[in-house]
């Protein structure tokens, strides 16, 4: 099945869809002649040996915590003697008033004191769009660049200077459209820097056409039949391009925006964080499903490293059969926290399955880390080879390069 | 030490032609080394084919060498062939009409079958058909004089008819009287780990050498005596090389690091294949996705206080563009390499053309003027990419730096610069606030340089010093964004302005040839040698003309206009549809006649000498 089969009602504000949030309460019926005895619990599929035992400890790529405090944390003096205040420029934040981008500009605000980075180190790039804007909003060195192109300047700054701190602002249009090259690019290059990925499912600052992320039959302005383009999953297309970090979070859950902001600052490498950000003015409530109280609890499943998946408050969870997740019903007696997936992040399979849980009706959607992957980092290799040459051959003279080769005198 | 008669010749010119495996490239190369050995003044143009491997033996698989030598001022790779040197009858049919009325052609006659002949389309063979009545003909075995040479070596027979232009190689040195001993040389360290082919190499080319001189076929050899240049130490340089040394030299004198970013593209590729090899001089090189990423990881390490250069042909320019309009406005340094090739599109990217001058001065959204400088010389093309960089930071602009096909691949007698006589290449980084706001020390990215109307470079990592740049136009002075419409416009002026502001750096224009003239030959770029090798001619011939050449393109220089005031008749040569002749046009309002030539290889002396005859004579 496709990840957009099941996808979101079609050319309206999503409610929510039939049948949604209830949970089945019953263990899910098998199709006939699958032949699994009732009332027996589901032996693991192969190869999904229980995880559950084996409790990791650090993740790869984590760097121990320091004096900061712990994520999530109400922000104050951080381990900078910085406070919010500090990484606000003097310039009027110009987003229409209610728009998701204001909550991801307070919390990377008040998690700049924390990562204990001078003030002068941190660099924010930007490519064109309404989120795009950010940096001018930063106390921070930054660039407002062009249109799809901030991971190609990131990735020039990065490699130059790899002693700055580099975090990359970017749209869904901006960086799965007109960016889609560099996008994929930089994944698999791995350049150690944060992307924060707004994504609206529209193009805001041209006044609300559908973008690469829009649902099938979005009504906008260029497609007031319905938009016939099949959409973008962001974790999948990153995970398709040797993405080593890839996240999902949303605005209205600064909390947990700042824990993954702070996980992908920490991993060395792109990290790559996809952030569902509300536009009001042109796309309103595209991510209410997963994001609003009413259906929160049922529509999004917060998963982390480690834990088994379970949602709704710990009344339901997610196994996985064969290749396929399920839900299941953990207040039922049928099934248990044990039975629920153990989510392991440095694991390719369970990423590629768990970014495919998109838009569907019978399951939640993911929000978390759905990958890390300990690699070489661009930034350090090119250094590297350089520093290599320069040991090997000894720093280059201009006056031996000049006269290298057959040379002769004249007069 | 024989019986043959040596005629001493002032210069000549011969061209290597052949299918592109027969090693042509390489037997111009040799040639060319033990030209530059005997110390003679030269120039090269090799000419490839588009295809990598064509079909063997057609006509668009032929691969040329040509080369210009002599002891007089040699300027360009030559008009006519005095020699062709044709490995088949594709090669011949290619190049018959390059070679000059009674000049030699030496061809493998073992290669004229059949076959042969209908792969390059000839229904008659021309040894025997009279076609080649005007020319001296000489026929030499090569296929089977190489196999007899190589019979009892252990080599296959492709291999052993591979290694035929090496027996042409020894005969055409033997001919010109250039010594065998660069080539010698070169073979023993190329194949020092392959003794088969080595020994079988250096034996062809002495049997080539050897064939010269026993066969009845020569009965004059030619010497050609070493030219009269300024002392000093020399070397063969490519365009490629020099351009790449210029980066060098700035990274050198500059102390900044480089950082060049480059998606792969004829005719520049060349240009990252030599930085790639100088990590060790403090350059960076990344092969980018694409031109665009290419451009933006250069903005990206300008913006970190490193220099970006970013190098393509024209249709790598043309998806450059947008970015080349932040650096502008952003005003960071910038160096964008266009090693031009014929057009429009894919055109025709392995000949040679001057038609991307349009798109570097106004190719572009907005108003946004780069200097633009360009190379003359594949010497020139070092001082230029020097230049370049330099004015990138002083001026704090990005700047564009044309070179092309023929300067890239072409090679010349190079004396060896001293890196101090360069010009003084000091980076100041901004460190302190440069203005009050509320009674408190800030900084102002867009405050400018009296003298330069550079904007201060501040580099992320230096405390106190954050500020935002951005593709939105500014306000003047603290940077921030700014939609006001005088603002707009005094920004824009002041970015004119500032380019403009470059003539302060120019050397003032020189007049080649008669200065009493009625006739001004205006050029640029890669020209410069036939123009003033056809103005050497014209004089020579009685005909009074001089010639300026151009370059800084973008601002013209700020004599010129006295310059052109000399003079009363006014050509503009260029390989192109007529570019620069429209710029003079619309600054300076007098009748320049445009010399269009289109053909994807470089003028010669003669059409310029030609050309002059015709207007003054
Ligand atoms: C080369 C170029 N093409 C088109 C545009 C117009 N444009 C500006 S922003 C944008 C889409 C932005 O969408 P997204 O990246 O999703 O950002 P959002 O505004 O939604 O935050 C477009 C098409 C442009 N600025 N540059
Ligand atoms: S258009 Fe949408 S995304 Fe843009 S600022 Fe307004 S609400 Fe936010
Ligand atoms: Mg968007």
């Amino acid at each position: 099945m496709s990840d957009n089969d099941s996808n979101k009602p079609e050319g309206r504000k999503p409610t929510l869809p039939p049948g949604m949030g209830q949970p089945s309460g019953k263990k899910p019926t098998l199709p006939p002649g699958t032949g699994k005895p009732a009332g027996r619990k589901p032996t693991l599929p192969p190869g999904a040996a229980k995880p559950a035992a084996r409790k990791p400890a650090m993740p790869p790529g984590m760097k121990p915590p320091g004096g900061a405090p712990p994520p999530g944390m109400p922000s104050g003096d951080g381990a900078s003697g910085l406070t919010r205040a500090d990484f606000s420029s003097d310039q009027d934040v110009r987003w229409c008033p209610g728009c998701g981008d204001y909550a991801i500009l307070a919390t990377v605000q008040r998690l700049m004191p924390e990562l204990g980075v001078p003030r002068e180190n941190l660099v924010f790039i930007s490519g064109i769009g309404c989120s795009s804007r950010f940096p001018y909003y930063m106390n921070t060195y930054g660039m407002h660049s062009i249109h799809g192109r901030a991971p190609t300047i990131a990735t020039g700054i990065k490699a130059s200077r790899p002693d700055l701190d580099v975090w990359m602002i970017t749209g869904d249009g901006d960086s799965l459209s007109i960016g889609g090259n560099h996008i994929i690019h930089i994944m698999r290059r791995n350049v150690d820097l944060q992307i924060i990925m707004f994504n609206n499912q529209i193009y805001g600052l041209t006044k609300g056409q559908y973008s690469p992320t829009s649902e099938v039959g979005k009504v906008t302005k260029s497609t007031p039949f319905g938009s016939i383009d099949h959409p973008f999953n962001p974790i999948a297309l990153v995970l398709g391009a040797d993405s080593a970090f890839a996240a999902r979070t949303m605005d209205r859950d600064p909390k947990h925006m700042k824990t993954i902001l702070k996980q992908a600052h920490e991993f060395k490498g792109t990290g790559f964080v996809e952030v569902y950000q509300n536009c009001n003015i042109f796309n309103d409530g595209a991510f209410f499903d997963f994001t609003e109280k009413a259906t929160k609890s049922d529509r999004a499943i917060f998963f982390e490293h480690g834990k088994p998946l379970t949602y709704a408050g710990g009344t339901k969870g997610l196994r996985l059969n064969g290749f396929h997740l399920e839900n299941i019903d953990l207040e039922s007696g049928d099934w248990g926290v044990d039975d629920c997936l153990v989510y392991d992040e440095t694991s390719r399979e369970l990423a590629t399955i768990l970014a495919r849980v998109y838009w569907r009706e019978d399951l939640p959607q993911p929000f978390g880390v759905f990958y890390r992957e300990d690699r070489p980092t661009y930034d350090a290799q090119v250094n590297d080879q350089v520093q290599s040459v320069i040991k090997r051959s000894g720093k280059g003279s201009l006056e031996d390069l000049l006269a290298e080769g057959d040379t002769w005198v004249v007069g | 030490m024989s019986s043959k008669t040596v005629e001493t010749l002032p210069e000549a010119t011969v061209l290597f032609a052949g299918d592109s495996g027969d090693g042509m490239q390489l037997t111009g190369t040799q040639f060319t080394l033990a030209t530059a050995h005997a110390m003679n003044d030269l120039a090269t143009l090799p000419d490839f084919p588009a295809e990598i491997r064509a079909p063997v033996g057609t006509t668009y698989g032929v691969s040329g060498f040509q080369l210009h030598f002599g002891s007089v001022d040699i300027r360009t790779p030559g008009d006519e062939v005095d020699l062709l040197v044709s490995m088949n009858p594709a090669a011949l049919v290619v190049n018959l009409d390059r070679v000059k009325a009674g000049g030699t052609i030496l061809v493998n006659s073992n290669s004229f079958g059949k076959k042969d002949l209908s792969l390059a389309n000839l229904d008659s063979n021309p040894l025997e058909d009279g076609s080649l009545d005007r020319f001296r003909v000489i026929q030499v075995e090569l296929t089977r004089l190489t196999r007899e040479t190589l019979k009892d070596t252990d080599l296959n027979q492709k291999q052993i008819d591979r290694s035929k232009n090496m027996f042409a190689l020894g005969l055409a040195l033997w001919l010109y009287s250039r010594p065998i001993e660069p080539a010698q040389r070169w073979l023993e360290t190329k194949f020092a780990r392959k003794p088969e082919i080595r020994d079988a190499n250096l034996e062809l080319l002495k049997k080539g050498f050897h064939f010269g001189e026993t066969t009845e076929q020569f009965v004059t050899r030619y010497e050609v005596t070493p030219a009269t240049l300024p002392p000093g130490r020399y070397r063969a340089v490519q365009g490629v090389q020099a351009l790449a040394m210029g980066i060098v030299a700035a990274a050198d004198k500059s102390g900044l690091p480089i950082t060049y970013g480059s998606y792969p593209i004829t005719p520049a590729s060349d240009v990252l294949h030599a930085l790639s090899r100088y990590k060790n001089h403090g350059i960076m090189t990344i092969q980018a996705e694409d031109e665009i990423a290419a451009v933006g990881m250069a903005i990206g390490a300008s913006f970190g206080g490193a220099l970006g250069i970013t190098g393509t042909s024209g249709p790598g320019i043309a998806l450059k563009g947008e970015a080349m309009g932040l650096a502008h406005i952003m005003e960071l340094p910038l160096v964008i390499v266009n090693v031009q090739r014929g057009g429009p599109s894919t055109g025709l990217p392995t000949k040679t053309e001057q038609s991307d001058l349009m798109q570097a001065l106004f190719g572009r959204n907005g108003d946004a003027p780069m200097p633009v400088i360009a190379a003359s010389t594949p010497g020139d093309c070092f001082e230029v990419a020097y230049e370049a960089c330099r004015i990138a930071v002083k001026y704090m602009t990005p700047v564009i730096l044309l070179s092309d096909g023929y300067l890239a691949n072409g090679s010349a007698p190079w004396l060896i610069p001293d890196p101090d006589s360069l010009n003084d290449f000091e980076v100041t980084f901004a460190e302190k606030a440069n203005a009050t706001e509320d009674g408190e020390d800030v900084f102002h990215p867009y405050i400018r340089d009296e003298k330069t109307l550079a904007r201060p470079w501040a580099k992320p990592g230096t405390p106190n010093m954050e500020h935002r740049i951005g593709g939105l136009e500014k306000a003047d002075g603290t940077g921030n964004v700014s939609y006001d419409a005088k603002n707009h416009e005094k920004m824009t002026r002041l970015r004119a302005e500032k380019v403009e502001r470059v003539q302060q750096e120019m050397k003032p224009l020189e007049i080649f040839g008669d200065e009493d003239a009625d006739l001004l030959i205006i050029g640029w770029g890669s020209t410069r040698g036939a123009i003033e090798a056809g103005v050497t001619r014209a004089l020579n011939a009685g005909h009074k003309a001089a010639a300026v050449h151009i370059r800084w393109v973008h601002p013209l220089p700020a004599d010129l206009g006295e310059v052109l005031s000399r003079y009363s008749t006014y050509l503009v040569p260029e390989l192109n549809n007529g570019q620069l002749v429209r710029i003079l046009r619309d600054e300076f309002l007098l009748p320049f006649e445009a010399m269009k030539k289109i053909q994807g290889r470089p003028f010669g002396p003669s059409e310029i000498a030609n050309k002059i005859a015709e207007m003054v004579g």
